[in-house]
């Protein structure tokens, strides 16, 4: 189980828990970023804040600071197929 | 009423565009800054609709001021406003699975929904094929359709989707909830009607029970204490069923989605995308910066140095209205002033700021359709996040260095309203080109001549500073202790890239600079007819008279500045600069200047030009003219204990330079500052506030400069 800021750029892993009292959570889990969902760390911003993560054939920009609550399990068998591309 | 909605970057506003053909009206919600746009709908068969459309959004927990609007005028709770008849889902071909996520939403509102598939010529290109049929069976028959509004596709289907909806009012398919959380909603609608008598929807009751901090709790003025208690229960409930109730909602939807999905959308082959293969290079650790930098320096010199030619040409434009209108008027001199300092004048100083506009909102049009805006925000983030500000704030505050119209007006990109609020309060602070010629008359009059054109430079790059100096610490502080309102987190989606059209770029540049002309337009001509007013009036022809005597052998030039100077030595605003002159002796202001100092309270330039009346150099003296420098250099205190010394020491420039760099001395700016903040409250509070922190900064540094020299 990994902090997701400690991901690498490019590296997968699959959600394994958030905190839905969050307001950012709540804003995440919206777009679709559930629990299981299997995401990509893209990259971080030239200052290193804030990350760009791609899931579900989207890629969105969170702070590290909101970003603390968002675990996940990089062991976890990731489907090799990517989160569909977006053009 | 048909409203139209949609996640934000699907394509609804060109969608939009296209079905109404730019035949639109643009107003406010009531009580908050949220644009109301709404245009008439061919629907094809004959018939003409009303169609709205909603701020884009994720779902429908109201959590910004544009969510909330959309919330409340899908449930009919916007005073004045119906509840739309039909709502017309646009959604993104491309991501089918998350932009459902707000139509299943949607379906709690029992609402005629027609679902509009856009991008479908994207979708196509990626090797999608959705089958439209299937989905509309699963959805409960709702009309589906596939729509490329950029290229126009697919518009006439759409108007038939919605004549259709209107006529067989299909509704969408609501989500089956487990009994126990059926019960809780059940329960809280009974405790509302309890405790507050109204009755509320099934749709509004998920809000309360799913959203960590709804603002629907504080409109349906439920007291805390009825509230919390009946809350808590009914979530409690809600995790009897297995569910944490605050991740229910999209488990329970995005789990029903997955299955109407199931082979409705067919993958083709999945082809490297474009849009990250850019983002290699524009979001580059290196190369990002570098051409982020390049491309807002670009830019900003465009509004800057593009917007230049036309100001001169709408400038040289009033100019000559004025020598066209006043000649015939010669025998009437107040109708005359009137019409030429007033109102033409008027007129003009609103016209100026329309090239600006338009470039800027012009580039910001290109930033944000093509994708790049959300990517410069991504850029400059961690430098504005310390300060309660975001990487959005970045360009209203470059383009604030040349002027602070436009940029109060481009705050509107900023999202969340916290932000927005506190950049638009610190725009006024950047020092723009109007603060430029002040500063470029007193370094001529004084830097330059004592100290050389080094120090001359090093002062004009100094107060560029100055601004931005006291900006920083004030947004802390105002998004730290001052802004109740609570922060959204920054939660950005990195859209697509994709070509501008140039209709929809065009058209919004257009709607900006009539919404400016119209509201702040009229507060800006009202302010120039006061300020010519009161210095106009009174107008004794005695005082002309006796300096017409007195100076017989006198050439006519000459003459003409000493009565233009007597008048407005002797006007209210004369009598009032000499009355207030106390107050800014500490800054080291005589009452020339000091006049000169409340003339330009509307437009901080106008200080040049008022020197060169009250020094008797004549109208329309410009920061280099040779007379009014020489002027400025020789006069000296006539009385008190500075007497005979010279009025322009290096701390009286020095006081009057930051004076000019932190005063509010824009009534343009406080115009729009309350067009876009929604009321005068923080119009009035950064008027105050500018006011005083400049007249603080400018004593403090005429104080030290002048004990040290």
């Amino acid at each position: 189980m990994t902090p997701l800021s400690q991901l690498l750029p490019g590296q997968f892993g699959k959600l394994a828990s958030l905190n839905p009292e969050r307001g950012v959570d709540q804003r995440l889990m919206a777009l679709g970023l559930l629990p299981g969902m299997v995401l990509k760390l893209v990259r971080r911003a030239p200052l290193g804040d804030p990350l760009a993560i791609e899931f579900g054939g989207q890629v969105v920009s969170l702070r590290l600071a909101e970003a603390e609550s968002l675990i996940v399990d990089v062991a976890a068998d990731c489907p090799i197929q990517r989160p569909r591309a977006t053009s | 009423m048909v409203a139209l909605v949609g996640n934000p970057n699907t394509g609804k506003s060109t969608l939009f565009n296209a079905l109404t053909g730019l035949r639109q009206r643009v107003g406010n919600y009531p009580g908050v800054t949220v644009a109301r746009k709404s245009g008439s709908c061919d629907l094809g068969n004959g018939t003409k609709v009303e169609l709205v459309d909603l701020p884009g959004l994720y779902s429908l927990a109201a959590t910004s001021p544009d969510e909330q609007v959309v919330t409340d005028a899908l449930s009919g709770n916007i005073s004045g406003e119906r509840q739309p008849d039909a709502v017309i889902m646009v959604a993104d071909a491309t991501n089918l699975l998350r932009n459902l996520f707000l139509a299943s939403q949607l379906a709690e509102l029992g609402l005629p929904v027609a679902l509009v598939l856009n991008q479908a010529d994207i979708a196509k290109e990626q090797g999608l094929r959705i089958d439209t049929t299937l989905l509309s069976e699963r959805l409960g028959g709702i009309p589906v359709v596939m729509a490329s509004a950029w290229k126009g596709e697919g518009v006439i289907d759409v108007r038939r989707a919605i004549a259709l909806t209107l006529e067989r009012k299909t509704l969408l398919p609501r989500v089956v909830w487990p009994e126990k959380i059926l019960a809780a909603l059940e329960d809280i609608k009974a405790a509302i009607f309890r405790d507050t008598g109204r009755k509320i929807t099934s749709a509004e009751a998920q809000r309360l029970i799913f959203d960590s901090n709804s603002a629907l709790a504080e409109r349906l003025q439920w007291k805390p204490e009825h509230r919390d208690p009946v809350i808590r229960q009914g979530r409690e409930t809600v995790r009897q069923s297995g569910y944490n109730p605050l991740a229910a909602e999209p488990l329970v939807h995005y789990a029903r989605l997955r299955k109407v999905l199931e082979g409705v959308v067919k993958e083709g082959a999945v082809r490297n995308s474009r849009s990250a293969a850019v983002d290699r290079l524009l979001l580059h650790r290196f190369f990002g910066p570098v051409l982020f930098a390049g491309i807002m320096l670009g830019f900003f010199a465009s509004v800057f140095w593009l917007a230049k030619f036309p100001m001169e040409w709408i400038q040289s434009g009033v100019d000559w209205t004025k020598t066209i209108v006043a000649p015939p008027l010669d025998a009437y001199p107040m109708l005359q002033s009137l019409l030429a300092d007033g109102i033409i004048a008027g007129v003009g100083a609103f016209l100026v700021f329309l090239p600006q506009i338009l470039i800027l909102f012009l580039f910001i049009g290109i930033l944000e359709d093509s994708g790049y805006m959300a990517r410069a925000a991504f850029i400059m983030d961690r430098l504005f996040s310390w300060c309660g500000l975001n990487g959005k704030s970045f360009v209203p505050l470059l383009s604030g260095f040349a002027c602070a119209i436009p940029s109060l007006l481009s705050t509107r990109t900023i999202e969340d309203p916290k932000a927005r609020l506190a950049t638009a309060f610190v725009v006024p602070f950047m020092s723009c080109s109007a603060r430029f010629p002040v500063y470029a008359l007193m370094c001529a009059a004084f830097i330059g001549p004592h100290y050389g054109p080094g120090w001359q430079s090093v002062v004009m790059v100094g107060m560029h500073c100055v601004g931005l100096f006291f900006a920083v610490p004030t947004a802390f502080v105002l998004t730290r202790l001052v802004l109740k309102v609570k922060p959204q987190p920054f939660v950005l989606e990195l859209p697509r890239y994709q070509m501008p059209k140039p209709r929809d770029v065009l058209w919004r540049m257009w709607q900006n600079a009539a919404e400016f002309i119209s509201k702040a337009g009229t507060v800006i001509f009202a302010i120039t007819i006061i300020v010519w007013a009161l210095s106009y009036f009174p107008r004794d022809a005695a005082v002309a008279a006796s300096i017409n005597a007195a100076n017989p052998t006198a050439a006519e030039e000459v003459v003409k500045a000493k009565v233009q100077a007597a008048y407005v030595e002797q006007s209210y605003m004369g009598r009032f600069g000499k009355a207030v002159q106390p107050v800014f002796d500490p800054l080291g202001f005589d009452w020339k200047i000091t006049v000169g100092v409340l003339a330009s309270f509307p437009a901080r330039e106008v200080i040049v030009s008022t020197l060169g009346v009250t020094y008797s150099v004549g109208e329309g003296a410009k920061a280099d003219s040779r007379h009014l420098l020489q002027a400025m250099q020789d006069a000296k205190w006539s009385e008190g204990p500075r007497a005979g010394s010279p009025i322009f020491s290096l701390a009286a420039v020095l006081s009057l330079m930051v004076f000019f760099a932190l005063c509010s001395q824009c009534g343009p700016t406080i115009a729009t500052l309350a067009q876009e903040t929604g009321g005068w409250k923080w119009a009035a509070g950064s008027f105050v506030y500018m006011t005083t922190l400049a007249w603080v900064a400018a004593t403090a540094v005429y104080q030290v400069v002048i004990r040290i020299s």
